[in-house]
């Protein structure tokens, strides 16, 4: 009687455990100022204020420069800007107003490289993400909306399309620069002008690219940034010209925002949080899906509104995904954002990384059961390694609340029909994910999912002609494509 | 001698039946010679999360109908509003022999169920998109009820109004839970009797009949409405759209200071369609 052997464990490269890798930063200069002013009526212009705040780097929790800090009056000055600025650029040809977002587009090209490494030190972002994912996609939305601007009448059939007047933005620290460009684009094309806040610790690029419309020769007041902390934006959604308040971020501020404009008569579209299911189904390609699902939630740190952060396994397939998964995290190299090796880089700040960390106790004190990939992270800075929970049922606080960190929870389902009702049982419905090998099981699931975006057998996808955004509490209006354009315009 | 007549006793439509307040509360209603015409609902709160649950009900099956089959639904409206066009006339100035004006509403408003039946098929199809993305995707965004959405009717014009603000909302899949003109309800109860009889099924119009200011604070608040359209004063904008924010609903509102012209062209169309549906993208793969 020959004894069993013991099967062979699959032999695993793990070249970060063998080998360290040699440092490859990138070189390339971020050209980052000491001090960055408001951009008001095409000039930079010290605040009144007399106010700035420290712009701090996630990569090294160094100081990178200072933001002005604007207060109501330099609100109402860029307001101003904005509303002089109107009569003209609204009456400009469409075809003019394009060829400025052409020249945007391809000024944004030119300095790529440049602006990807300010993003990086900036917000924290890997250097592989801002090079080849946010700059890219920041152009190629400036570049499809130029061709909209001299189009409109194309836009809404039956009715010819009308600015709004001055827009009010206000824009997160996830995307710093290609949330400005999504914002930008659209309300340009259509003959808006601009007042935009970008985000507290994210504003180095926005301030760049304001001197970039200046080489662009963009008009003075069409667009105007100026930067703060909350009363800013406060000042910023609430000032009597705005006839458009247009507002990404979290949902509490988005709720606040809708009743700040309560019987204002103004617009609003809100692009607001998320709780996304992942879903995989026990025929989907899984090496495949492992790459989705880690693509899914540690992009971007998981600062991601549409961040795949419920991952829903069907439970024939549950013990194999979770080990793929945890083999594919240790895979993951977390690390200084700036070198190009690095799959996952810092946490925004330091007030981000405490909330991770509240909600990932939260998960441990729920009873939830944590992996996390035996990593080594940089002694300075804002870093938390990939975090898998599994065990996780729908109650506890991981699988309800956005944690906006690269934070997974693990739940498992048996029947299509329980994943839609997992993946639905949310106040969020910002996009879903769906793997699966069936054509028709992914029709059929997108149309019962109450999500604005679907990505079959892909997550993360964007792309300046395709809508996005969220139904109930992940907002309302969306961005990109047609329908993203009429956001910024009156049917008349 | 005379034969004393029958009166009818309003009741609203909710959920496929016809029903009084829960409450029992009544509010009476005169025609034009100041003679008494009858007790209508004075429906509550707790009557509206009813015919909200009714609502939300009605809506998966409403969603799911085809196209095709809401146009013949809306259509099948138009001719039960036609059959009964008289009757309607005399119900928007009851006491009074019809005007031409009563008769005129009463056909712009079958006409405007006609456009909307027309519409059921077409909506999507210009609202939405196949996306040329940069990547091996098949891209497409496509159009979804909102959900359940909540009406408030102006005083004037009780039937155009309504049924103005009703049409684009269930032609684009979505169920109502409405609350008709408090000073002329006539029209919305026997507009009820109607919708009950088209092949509307249960509980995708609900029609209350009450006290605006009782019922406008239940209107903004109910989480399951994920939208509102009403015809509202500067207070009650306000109001509704404070009232709304905690669970981001979409606001649509017409200011009730000027006079609208219901009749106009604008007051029908394709992107009063657009302000109750969702819009949902999909990336689907193209590969082998």
């Amino acid at each position: 009687m020959a004894s069993k052997k013991p099967a062979n464990p699959a032999r695993e490269l793990l070249f970060g455990d063998l080998w360290e890798f040699d440092p490859a930063p990138e070189s390339a200069s971020p050209h980052i100022a000491p001090r960055y002013d408001l951009f008001i009526n095409g000039k930079f212009t010290p605040p009144r204020s007399k106010k700035y705040l420290a712009s701090i780097s996630p990569r090294d929790a160094s100081k990178l420069s200072e933001i002005a800090i604007a207060n109501a009056a330099d609100v109402d000055a860029a307001y101003k800007a904005a509303a002089a600025a109107f009569p003209k650029w609204s009456a400009l040809p469409g075809a003019e107003r394009g060829k400025y977002l052409f020249r945007i587009a391809r000024l944004l090209q030119d300095r790529a490289r440049e602006f990807a490494v300010a993003e990086t030190l900036d917000g924290g972002k890997p250097i592989r993400e801002s090079r080849d994912f946010d700059l890219p996609m920041a152009a190629a939305h400036f570049f499809h909306h130029a061709g909209w601007a001299d189009k409109l009448a194309y836009a809404a059939p039956g009715r010819s399309l009308a600015p709004l007047g001055v827009v009010g933005q206000v824009i997160p620290w996830n995307f710093p620069l290609l949330m400005l460009a999504w914002k930008l684009a659209p309300a340009l094309a259509c003959g808006n002008t601009v007042v935009l806040k970008p985000a507290e610790t994210t504003s180095i690029t926005a301030m760049k690219f304001a001197a970039l419309l200046g080489e662009a020769g963009l008009p003075p007041g069409v667009v105007n940034i100026i930067t703060g902390g909350g009363d800013t934006g406060h000042a910023v959604v609430t000032h009597p010209t705005a006839a458009k308040v247009a507002f990404t971020g979290s949902t509490a501020v988005g709720k606040a925002i809708q009743r700040a404009l309560a019987g204002t008569g103004k617009r609003l579209t809100l692009e607001l949080g998320g709780k996304a299911a992942n879903i995989v189904f026990e025929d989907a390609p899984l090496d495949q899906a492992v790459e989705g699902i880690v693509n899914a939630i540690f992009f971007n740190q998981g600062h991601v509104c549409c961040a795949g952060s419920r991952l829903l396994v069907q439970e024939s397939i549950a013990d194999d995904v979770l080990r793929k998964l945890k083999l594919r995290m240790r895979h993951l190299r977390v690390g200084d954002p700036l070198d190009k090796n690095t799959d996952v880089g810092a946490i925004n700040s330091m007030a981000q990384l405490e909330r991770i960390r509240a909600l990932v106790q939260s998960g441990l004190d729920e009873g939830a059961e944590l992996y996390q990939c035996p990593a080594s992270l940089p002694s300075k800075g804002f870093y938390f390694p990939p975090t898998l929970f599994s065990n996780v049922t729908m109650s506890q606080r991981i699988a309800r609340e956005e944690i906006f960190g690269p934070v997974l929870s693990i739940l498992t389902f048996r029947t299509p029909d329980e994943a839609v009702e997992k993946a639905n049982n949310t106040d969020y419905g910002l996009s879903a994910g769906v793997w699966t090998d069936k054509g028709s099981r992914i029709l059929k699931l997108s149309s019962e999912l109450r999500a604005g975006v679907v990505w079959a057998n892909t997550y993360n996808k964007f792309d300046p002609t395709s809508p996005f955004g969220g139904y109930k509490h992940s907002g309302f209006g969306r961005e990109g494509g047609r329908q993203g354009l009429l956001e910024y315009a009156q049917l008349v | 001698m005379a034969r004393l007549p029958i009166l009818k006793t309003p009741k609203c439509l909710v959920g496929g039946a016809f029903i009084r307040s829960e409450s029992g509360g009544v509010y009476p209603i005169h025609d034009a010679t100041g003679a008494f015409l009858a007790n209508f609902p004075q429906c509550t709160r707790k009557d509206l999360r009813n015919a909200v649950e009714a609502a939300a009900k009605a809506l998966p099956g409403w969603a799911a109908r085809s196209a095709y089959n809401r146009g013949q639904i809306l259509y099948r409206l138009a001719e039960m509003l036609e059959a009964r066009a008289q009757e309607m006339a005399e119900a928007l100035a009851p006491g009074r022999k019809p005007s031409a004006d009563a008769l005129r509403e009463v056909h712009a408003a079958i006409d405007r169920i006609t456009h909307y039946a027309g519409w059921s098929d077409k909506f999507q199809g210009l609202l939405g998109s196949v996306n040329p993305v940069a990547s091996p995707h098949f891209n497409f965004t496509v159009t979804e009820p909102v959900g359940i959405v909540g009406v408030l009717a102006p005083e004037e014009r009780p039937l155009l109004a309504l049924l103005s603000l009703l049409l684009p909302i269930i032609t684009g899949g979505n169920t109502v839970v409405a609350l008709a003109s408090h000073s002329q309800p006539l029209p919305a109860i026997l507009l009820g009797e109607m919708l009950a009889v088209s092949d509307l099924p249960a509980g995708v119009v609900n029609l209350l009949t009450g006290n605006r200011a009782d019922l406008l604070p239940t209107f903004a608040t109910h989480a399951h409405l994920r939208a509102l359209s009403a015809v509202a004063d500067a207070r009650e904008r306000t109001d509704l759209q404070t009232g709304a924010a905690d669970s981001v609903k979409r606001v649509t509102l017409l200011p009730s200071e000027s006079p609208i012209d219901w009749f106009a062209e604008r007051q029908q169309g394709l992107y009063h369609i657009r302000d109750f549906v969702e819009l949902k993208t999909t990336w689907h793969p193209v590969g082998a």
